[in-house]
């Protein structure tokens, strides 16, 4: 809400200038600063030690050959010293290029970025069509959003336990599609079915965050601009186009970025809905847990090799698509 | 130059009272058609939205493990079994203690911490600023696939595996961050003037956030607080590898385990489950509509 008033007065960071009577105060700009430090040293050094220093743990592993049978560990009383050695970039090139690399990385890579977008497609678009309803005047409007927020309320791995009684064989879907004479499907076993399945319950899960953000946005537009646009004989479409979607630039901005890195990162669904048992449902994020702890013995390096993979492939897609969103627009972060 | 505190004009327009909700386009043209589509596209949402949901609650009325086949013999034998069974002879309790010690952990320290950067990046633009959104933006997108191997290493060194502390320090890894986020956001929506007051009345910027910003910002450290609680809560990874022993489970690994130790039976996984959602939706209700403010302008502003 407060995004689009912003955007309403035209104001930006950018815009910034010193405001008069801080002369005084700007002299004394070092002792500024050294609050600002001292008010982020908290979070720094949380940061530094729960964050950078395993990021920079798990970066070494990835050059090495680590496993749960040469890591240090403790059998009873006996302490056994870790034995990996140092083996430089082989994760990585056998991750991307090794003989089966193709099974193990890229499907699995395709299907990924296969998920991320259709699972965000439909997030949005669900999203925006039903906030757009619900933005109307409407008898019992709140009455729907509160029946809609419904799956987001709920924690994921609850309703998670729901869907998975609902797509067993012989669950409600199957004897629903049964009983209308439709063929039944294995929604759980078929390759093809799971990742449906698994798209189809992400979105289950992911449209009411995207429909209250996007329902926000809606009504922080200021309705003097649809009635000049009314003015102006736009027909809805154009109202639409030219209006509300402008209207919601940040705030969609802000969403679909944050949708993608959670739809990426998505473990508790899969994991839920078909533990060990689809090793082609599996999204980067699930394999790479397989990898390190889902099978004996644990490829600790390998799976934390994939963690950086994975890592990487977030950071460039927010750089570009940061500067593609700024690209007329001065930085807001 | 860049230095303090963003615009005021903008301060004073985050002030004001939300828009009244409804456009006022097309005041009474709307068709009776659209008027019923709109009633039947959001009947049908909610349908969906809400089956699932319901459907688990009737299937933890059954008695029997396979009553989810036969969803037709539940209105006869319709009973609360399942429910006292849980409370009295799984681990719920176990694991209602460990749930809440973990995510309220979590919380306290993650708030604690992260309060005051939120008012810091929120308030001053000091040198190095913008890399440390972008950090605390990062850290947002880290699949947990790059923490867990370094972590469970890192924690089987220091002895933390299957304790309380070393999950909520995992989780801090993302509440803090989180948290510092969010509460930027709500920062920014207190009026700049305040803290100016404060610093013509003598305050130092400590001072100013503690005696005038925290008390004001009581709602925005509610909405961080619930947040990283639920997401303490909903979490599956790390608690599924970190937790070893099943009287320490969390609500989210304990589920699970009803799939081995009770021989899949659904009667009971579904009454759990229920029994979970109930408090923390009904949580959810009271503050929902604060989170996505929260998020999204801690998002977008700058």
């Amino acid at each position: 809400m407060t995004v689009a008033i912003d955007r309403a007065t035209g104001k930006r960071s950018g815009d910034r200038g010193p405001r008069p009577g801080l002369g005084r105060r700007l002299q004394h700009s070092y002792q500024k600063y050294w609050y600002a430090y001292a008010m982020i040293t908290p979070v720094v050094v949380v940061l530094g030690a729960l964050v950078l220093y395993p990021l920079g743990y798990g970066l070494y592993l990835t050059l090495t050959d680590a496993d749960s049978l040469n890591s240090a560990r403790t059998i009873g009383v006996n302490e056994i010293e870790a034995t990996y050695k140092f083996i430089g970039f082989d994760n990585y090139a056998d991750i991307l290029w090794g003989e089966t690399a193709y099974d193990r990385f890229w499907s699995h890579f395709i299907w990924t970025i296969f998920w991320t977008a259709a699972c965000v497609a439909l997030h949005y678009s669900i999203g925006l069509g039903l906030a757009l309803l619900l933005n109307q005047k409407l008898r019992g409007r709140t009455f729907y959003r509160l029946i809609l927020v419904l799956p987001w309320a709920v924690p994921t791995f609850v309703t998670v336990f729901g869907w998975r009684f609902m797509l067993a064989d012989s669950g409600i879907i199957n004897s629903a599609l049964d009983f209308l004479h439709l063929p039944t499907l294995a929604w759980l076993e078929d390759t093809f079915w799971q990742r449906f399945a698994a798209i189809m319950v992400n979105t289950w899960c992911g449209v009411p965050f995207m429909m209250v953000s996007l329902l926000g946005g809606l009504q922080s537009i200021d309705s003097t601009l649809y009635e000049a646009a009314e003015m102006d004989g736009a027909t809805r479409w154009q109202q639409f186009r030219y209006v509300t979607l402008p209207g919601l630039r940040s705030v969609s901005s802000t969403v679909v970025l944050l949708g993608v890195i959670w739809t990426f990162n998505q473990f508790a669904i899969i994991f839920l809905l078909f533990g060990n048992t689809a090793p082609d449902a599996q999204i980067l994020v699930t394999w790479a847990y397989q990898l390190g702890f889902g099978q004996q013995p644990r490829e600790f390096a390998e799976s934390a090799a994939y963690g950086i993979l994975l890592l990487g492939i977030l950071i460039v897609f927010t750089s570009f698509y940061r500067r593609w969103l700024n690209r007329d627009e001065q930085a807001a972060i | 130059m860049s230095t303090t505190t963003v615009t005021q004009s903008a301060a004073v327009d985050q002030a004001a009272p939300a828009p009244a909700p409804g456009p006022a386009r097309r005041r009474g043209e709307r068709g009776l058609a659209r008027t019923l589509l709109s009633h039947g596209l959001l009947t049908v949402a909610s349908l969906i939205a809400l089956f699932p949901i319901v459907w688990l609650v009737f299937l933890s009325l059954g008695p029997d493990k396979d009553d989810y086949l036969h969803p037709g013999r539940i209105w006869s034998t319709m009973t609360l079994d399942n429910y006292s069974f849980v409370l009295q002879e799984t681990n719920f309790f176990d694991w209602l203690k460990s749930t809440l010690i973990v995510s309220l952990g979590t919380t306290v320290i993650g708030v604690m911490i992260a309060a005051t950067t939120g008012y810091a990046v929120s308030r001053m633009r000091f040198p190095g600023y913008k890399k440390f959104m972008w950090v605390l933006l990062c850290t947002q997108m880290f699949p947990i696939a790059v923490l867990i191997v370094p972590m469970y290493q890192i924690l089987s060194e220091l002895q933390l595996i299957d304790t309380y502390l070393g999950l909520i320090l995992v989780y801090c890894s993302t509440a803090v961050p989180y948290c510092a986020w969010l509460l930027k956001g709500y920062f920014d929506t207190i009026p700049f003037e305040i803290d100016e007051a404060g610093r013509v009345d003598g305050l130092s910027p400590f001072g100013t956030f503690f005696r005038l910003i925290l008390p004001l910002a009581r709602p925005g450290l509610a909405v961080a607080a619930f947040y990283s609680f639920i997401t303490a809560f909903g979490e599956v990874a790390f608690a599924t590898t970190f937790l070893l022993d099943d009287e320490k489970y969390t609500f989210a690994v304990g589920l699970q385990s009803f799939v081995s130790e009770h021989d899949a039976q659904r009667n009971l996984m579904a009454a759990t489950a229920v029994l979970i959602a109930i408090p923390v939706s009904a949580f959810f209700y009271l503050v929902q509509k604060n989170l996505v403010t929260g998020l999204t302008a801690g998002g977008t502003k700058g």
